[in-house]
């Protein structure tokens, strides 16, 4: 008997197109290694554009707004703005356990 | 002391650019084992202790920091880390802090993307951070890893640690004695080491006590510093500038932002050159000739 599981993506891209450049990204796996990775492309973003991640599988949930700038603050950068939500639901053999993460987090 | 090695106008263009300058092995090997010998007597970052001889008080001027025999001192001494404390933070800035971060071979700890400190004001002023590492860090050693050209974006310390990976990232490795200045809104993070050695890093922050206004070599100013008409679509200006180091995009930020991050960079440099109408590429020119001509209408 099989258990589904998710594992989630986070593009973001070069300008608000989802077909424009990947430039970072990020994958939490609730497979555990047990579902498949990423392209691995070396240091490079493991696709090419946002489209690429949709041709292997992944579904776009979504995607970031477009927010005028804050008046004032037009021409401040921030945060990546480009961002697109990406799943995938992948049939696996055993549940996993939570358990405590090893990655801690202090400024 | 050796005399300070000032940065050039283009050291310090490509500073803001880039957020960071490296110095490779800048501090002799005799100072780097005796640093080691004062750090593994410093409590590590995250376990403060109070009576820590090394520790000065916040605001102190950097000159009454340490002892004049420390090896911090004698680091912190070395003309090129002077030189570019100088360059960058002015004359004698004041202590802020500092943090000595130890990882053990094989630690699992690290730590999410993050800027120091809270989120900054509008100011153009900034602090600068040094980064030394006084011993070898080999490559895919857990060096620290940190987001070139991110020193400019306005967030708050850990909202950016949903950055798993970002292009063009970096993550040091480099001989002992190796120096890294950040500006201190650079994205970094400590990362765990698999490695079979100890890892050790200091890291001290310094807030400028005067304007940061033209403290490097200025000697070649003219040369490389050109006016407002020097513009990508119009006329450009030939050889190494100013404007051509600002210019440089970085790889996670070539296009939809790429225009605004070259604002930011005219922006800090008008206010470290101390020159208003400073720009590249018209996009400040731009917008300083509306309100002009908007004010003048009474708008």
């Amino acid at each position: 008997m099989t258990i589904t599981r998710q594992q989630v993506l986070q593009l973001y891209t070069s300008d608000s197109a989802f077909d424009s450049n990947v430039v970072a990204w990020a994958f939490h796996d609730g497979t555990d290694g047990q579902g498949p990775g990423l392209p691995d492309r070396g240091d490079k973003p493991p696709y090419i554009t946002g489209v690429d991640a949709l041709r292997d599988g992944w579904n776009l949930l979504q995607m970031s707004q477009l927010l005028p700038p804050t008046p004032g603050r037009q021409h401040r950068v921030s945060y990546l703005p480009y961002e697109f939500l990406l799943e995938r639901s992948v049939e696996v053999e055993r549940a996993v356990e939570p358990n405590e993460s090893d990655v801690r987090h202090i400024a | 002391m050796a005399s300070p090695k000032l940065l050039s106008t283009l050291d310090v263009a490509h500073f803001l650019t880039n957020g960071f300058l490296r110095f490779d092995a800048v501090v002799p090997a005799e100072i780097n084992d005796a640093a080691l010998a004062e750090m593994a007597d410093l409590k590590p970052f995250g376990a403060y202790k109070t009576n820590d001889p090394l520790r000065p008080q916040s605001g102190t001027p950097l000159s009454a920091c340490y002892p004049a025999d420390s090896a911090l001192r004698q680091m912190l001494e070395t003309p090129e880390v002077a030189g570019a404390i100088l360059s960058l933070a002015g004359p004698d800035p004041l202590y802020d802090h500092h943090a000595i971060h130890f990882l053990p071979a094989g630690s699992t700890y690290q730590q999410h993307l993050h800027c120091d400190a809270a989120i900054d004001s509008n100011d153009p002023a900034f602090d600068i951070q040094v980064f030394y590492f006084p011993h070898d860090v080999a490559e895919g050693a857990g060096g620290t890893r940190f987001v070139p050209g991110s020193h400019l974006r306005n967030i708050h310390e850990n909202s950016v640690a949903r950055y798993q990976h970002i292009a063009g990232e970096k993550f040091f490795s480099g001989e002992a004695g190796t120096v890294l200045i950040f500006h201190s809104g650079m994205w970094h993070a400590g990362r765990a080491n698999p490695s079979e050695v100890d890892r050790r890093m200091f890291k001290i922050r310094l807030n400028p006590s005067e304007p940061q206004v033209r403290h490097w070599d200025t000697s070649n100013y003219d040369d490389v510093v050109h006016g407002d008409w020097d513009h990508i679509f119009a006329t450009i200006a030939p050889g190494q500038s100013v404007a051509q180091e600002l210019r440089q995009p970085h790889a996670w930020s070539f296009d939809g932002e790429y225009r605004l991050e070259v604002m930011e960079r005219v922006r800090i440099f008008r206010y470290m050159a101390g020159d208003t109408n400073f720009d590249v590429d018209w996009y400040h020119t731009r917008i300083d000739r509306h309100r002009a001509n908007a004010e003048q209408a009474g708008r």
